[in-house]
């Protein structure tokens, strides 16, 4: 569709998107990719507390990945990643579903699904290191209730603490998926559920084989902002755990910024968001040529 | 590819289907106590409470008075109701010198958040609905370096974004964080967009295009007001997003623009003296009101928006 | 530099934009995380100095200590626009900054007031010094190196109240058949670290830890007289074994109500104690250098900085900040509120409890040391807080691994 094939160059065809993404294109070159390229840079220096321009080649990378803590954190990273995608899909996918029914007092469902996302990452790391806590936490009350030996004590249990961070984190976020996957089911046609139930199709066949493929672009939209926070969780374990027992839930995001201000080692903080940046670059640049690599589809 | 059933399996809820077809006729069987009912309800109980809980125990430690809360349980609903820890959160807390509580930086978390929250939410409406209907090349290049930024620890870009602001001379006004936060919403938020205007027909746009109506016009009189669903979705990230935000709000300004949440940090996070569990959990709810607020109302827009742009041609 | 440029230009229109203040009186904005009750009464009284002199101090407190209050001052100075003044700890914390020229230097104050007289220990003013000028003003000295016993948990158990660390150690059983835990901490790194260095410096000697420290010798760090210092870590590492807080304030609490026996903690603790209205002796001891012979303790504690500013104004208001924070009446105000020991040699702080008083006079006597921060970088505390916290958290980490760590951590130490 040449509407404008008058305009003498390519670069002023589409001029109004074009002028209207000058925002977009300005962050996405001075921001990320400046940014990018200045910690990159950095992370071969040994700046401490200021930047400093003092060339020290693969130091900081050789030290990081000889750092216990650094490797703790990965593992870290991963085992909540891929806990915490699946089941914020399954429970975001689930309640949804389960709204979708139109069912009685939905609003009042969907408002205690979705207002722990209302409050900050510290909130929700505080109050439940408190329901976890074994001294008067849930331990302690069913322990009075009369199960003496019921243990609960997730927090200071090294295996054990990543997945108290889970508890709190999916309290927190699966209020917004289900919301997002509402807006989604709901914008699909009724004629199609009663289409197959007309071909006899059950109840659950249809959400995984018809419903589930219409909704792209709502769960690519969830993975990003799932995955996004993933990556960026700090806050919650700042708040709820501190990073302990030991540094058995040390994340990534945490180590970065507790060597950049608190051990005043710049150099080590810029090589770890480095190693972060370059595990999600990985990730992200098969799907965006995939995503966009076939023209005209969507 | 739909399965001709050769025995009508009695789903749940596939009663009517038959009838279906023919137009509804008489009262719509509600069967209450069915048995997918049951499920489905108690399952959404069980949930709920997973979800209460952590609410109740906040609510109810905030109304308790400190003795209290040292002898008893978290879960024990307080003896002797006292509101105290909230107004002390509220005006009286203090926070180093200044002994006013929480409202100080309320009115600098409206001023930050109100600008942010409308200019990053235009920009990425714009740009989703560039990205989403009028291609052009490169788009999708700058596009996912956008998407890569949303991974990027915000402590990562605390640096080069101080160098940034200090040549552009804005470090430390309100201008300067307003434009921080527009900049990292701009991922998410054009995402959103961007797919949300990409799921919506096709022809509505080309039929504009053929009437002679260009990028702006489209957007205002037929893009906008399709999109009530998914700006509701987008200001409720944004509002949580930069209403809770600390970091920011604490490395960009001058005390005089700290917002709540630095003072909800001074309050709670103090490393020395008794810890008053009732008065931080009373500011902690104080400063989640707003957001709180802002999706009770929302909701009802939400599921009203949805019914009214769900008729899909 | 460019810094100065931006600076002037930014402090000038931010000197425009008025802070409110009388005619003639100057608004210096300080920055400093104490937050707390007891804190916020303490830099009440600094505020309270200034104000007497006709400025006005403009409050910028942030709570959370060194990793939530630094990126901010670090960002605010160098993004152009600083604050009158700032908070760090004693130490090196500030080094970059001022060699980078972002402080100014006070030596004409200091040379006026007889700086180097007054302040004692001679080796506060020294870390505030660099390249023969001074940049800081130290207003406090935290002593770290306390243990604090409960009265009431040993009368449980039955013993009496150890007066030093190997006597603790000899009745943890006891504790432990009482069901109390012997030794109460929060398992953050640095707390556990605090414990560490405590036991060096009681038990292996001042000598050996200023080799470590001071000369950075990974020879000694890996050596018998350190392993020995490593064996009575364990020991601590066993009798913390149920020791399930993270803040400090709350193993404290576990020696306040008993449940604990003792906390090794900085004397910030007895704060604690004091709000929750116990005295010392009767329900609480408290022993400095762990109570082993010849106490040392270090000089930890705060000290304030003072941004380059381009206004003569404000430039001027600082001088007379740092002056007041040093005067006689300012430093007995404020250190008996906050709990510390005062800088100055020639103030006597007679209201002082039991406790503090005996910290005064191992101050008196001289027997002071540089604490760690004035002598390794942020950095390899860091490095080595991480290591105490894997230690204490895994009890079976072997005392051999974590000496050979330790030994490596001081060698590439700077």
């Amino acid at each position: 569709m040449r509407s404008q094939s008058e305009r003498p160059y390519p670069l002023f065809r589409n001029l109004n998107a074009k002028i209207a993404s000058i925002p977009m294109v300005l962050t996405a070159l001075v921001v990320f990719v400046g940014g990018t390229a200045w910690t990159v840079l950095y992370s071969f220096t040994n700046s401490k507390l200021l930047p400093r321009w003092k060339f020290v080649g693969l130091d900081q990378y050789e030290r990081l990945w000889s750092t216990p803590r650094w490797l703790v954190s990965i593992e870290n990273l991963f085992i909540y990643g891929a806990l915490s995608l699946i089941f914020s899909f399954v429970i975001g996918f689930l309640l949804a579903a389960m709204l979708d029914r139109k069912i009685r007092f939905e609003d009042t469902f969907r408002t205690i699904f979705l207002y722990p996302f209302a409050l900050s990452f510290i909130v929700t790391g505080l109050v439940w290191q408190w329901l976890l806590n074994p001294d008067f936490g849930v331990q302690h009350v069913v322990r009075s209730l009369g199960w003496e030996s019921f243990t609960f004590n997730p927090l200071y249990d090294r295996e054990l603490v990543i997945y108290g961070i889970l508890i709190a984190a999916l309290w927190q976020g699966t209020g917004l998926i289900m919301c997002l996957m509402l807006a989604g089911l709901r914008s699909i046609d009724e004629d199609i559920w009663k289409a197959a139930r007309v071909d006899g199709i059950p109840v659950w066949k249809t959400y995984l084989f018809i419903v589930i493929p219409m909704l792209r672009p709502v769960f690519v939209t969830t993975l990003v902002i799932i995955a996004s926070a993933i990556v960026k969780v700090y806050d919650l374990v700042v708040a709820q755990t501190g990073g302990g027992p030991g540094h058995a839930s040390e994340v990534p995001a945490k180590y970065v910024y507790d060597y950049m201000f608190l051990g005043q080692n710049l150099g080590q903080g810029f090589a770890a968001s480095t190693m972060m940046l370059l595990s999600v670059v990985i990730v992200i640049v098969p799907w965006a040529y995939l995503e966009f690599g076939r023209r005209g589809r969507r | 590819m739909s399965e001709r059933a050769t025995l009508a399996m009695p789903v749940a809820g596939a009663d009517a289907a038959a009838s279906d077809l023919a137009g509804p006729r008489g009262r719509k069987p509600r069967r209450t106590l069915s048995r997918r009912n049951i499920i489905l309800y108690g399952t959404l109980f069980v949930v709920a409470v997973y979800y209460l809980l952590p609410l109740y125990v906040m609510v109810v430690t905030s109304l308790k008075g400190m003795p209290e809360i040292r002898l008893g349980h978290i879960f024990a609903p307080p003896v002797e109701i006292t509101f105290q820890p909230w107004v002390k959160a509220w005006a009286e807390a203090c926070t180093g010198l200044n002994c006013d509580g929480l409202s100080r930086g309320f009115w600098n978390s409206v001023r930050i958040t109100v600008p942010s929250v409308v200019l990053s939410i235009a920009i990425a409406s714009v740009n989703g609905y560039a990205l989403a209907n009028w291609r052009f090349k490169g788009a999708e290049v700058f596009f996912t370096i956008l998407i890569v930024g949303a991974f990027i620890p915000y402590q990562v870009m605390l640096y080069p974004i101080v160098i940034i602001l200090r040549e552009m001379g804005i470090y430390g006004t309100l201008t300067g964080l307003v434009l921080v936060h527009s900049i990292f919403g701009m991922p998410i938020l054009t995402l959103l967009f961007r797919n949300y205007f990409a799921s919506l027909p096709e022809e509505l746009f080309k039929a504009a295009r053929v009437d002679g109506a260009g990028f702006w016009g489209i957007y205002l009189r037929i893009m906008l007001p399709m999109s009530l669903p998914i700006f509701v979705v987008a200001v409720i990230i944004q509002i949580t997003g930069i209403w809770n935000d600390f970091l920011f709000g604490v490395v960009y300004t001058k005390p005089d623009l700290y917002p709540m949440t630095v003072q909800l940090n001074n309050i709670v996070n103090s490393v020395q003296g008794v810890k008053e569990y009732n008065v931080n959990m009373a500011a902690t709810l104080l400063t989640g009101l707003v957001p709180l607020l802002v999706y009770f109302v929302s909701g009802k827009l939400f599921v009203r928006g949805i019914a009214a742009g769900a008729v899909k041609g | 530099m460019r810094y100065r440029s931006v600076t002037a230009m930014l402090a000038a229109s931010a000197a425009a934009l008025a802070f409110a203040g009388s005619a003639g009186a100057t608004d210096l904005e300080v920055t400093h995380w104490w937050t707390s009750g007891g804190e916020a009464a303490a830099v009440a009284e600094l505020a309270k100095a200034f104000d007497a002199t006709g400025n006005h101090w403009v409050d910028g407190a942030i709570a959370g200590s060194g990793d939530t209050a630094r990126p901010i001052m670090v960002s605010r100075i160098t993004g152009g626009d600083p604050m009158g003044a700032t908070q760090f700890n004693h130490g090196r914390q500030a080094e970059e900054l001022v060699e980078a020229g972002l402080m100014r230097n006070l030596d004409d104050i200091a040379a006026k007031e007889n700086w180097k007289g007054v302040i004692n220990p001679p080796s506060l003013l020294e870390g505030c010094m660099l390249d023969g000028h001074v940049y800081c003003v130290p207003v406090n000295i935290h002593a770290w190196q306390w243990l604090w016993l409960s009265n009431k948990a040993f009368a449980d158990a039955g013993v009496s109240v150890p007066t030093n660390w190997d006597e603790f150690v000899a009745a943890a059983p006891a504790l432990e058949k009482a069901g109390i835990t012997p030794l109460a901490i929060g398992k953050q790194g640095w707390q556990e670290g605090g414990l560490f260095n405590n036991l060096l410096l009681a038990i292996g000697g001042k000598d050996l830890y200023l080799k470590i420290y001071q000369d950075k010798d990974a020879e000694a760090a890996g050596g018998a007289e350190m392993a020995k210092v490593f064996k009575a870590a364990d020991d601590a590492r066993k009798m913390a074994k149920n020791s399930n807080v993270q803040d400090w304030n709350q193993a404290t609490n576990l020696v306040i109500t008993g449940k604990a026996g003792g906390q090794s903690m900085g004397d910030w603790a007895q704060g604690e104690f004091q709000v929750a209205g116990q005295v010392a002796g009767k329900d609480y001891s408290c022993l400095v250098g762990l109570g082993m012979p010849n106490a040392y303790i270090t000089t930890g504690g705060d000290s304030f900085y003072f941004p380059k500013l381009a206004d003569e104004e404000k430039s001027k208001a600082q001088e007379e900040l740092a002056s007041v924070m040093l005067s006689p009446k300012t430093q007995v105000a404020f250190n008996l509120k906050k709990g510390s020991m005062p800088v100055r040699g020639d103030v006597d702080l007679t209201t002082a409890n039991d406790c503090m008083k005996k910290g005064l006079e191992v101050l008196k006597a001289g027997n002071v040391i540089k604490s760690t921060d004035e002598l390794i970088s942020p950095d390899t505390n860091t490095q080595f807080n991480d290591l105490m916290a894997e230690f204490f958290a895994k009890q079976d980490m072997s005392v051999e691994d974590a000496q050979k760590r330790f030994a490596d951590i001081i060698g590439s130490a700077d």
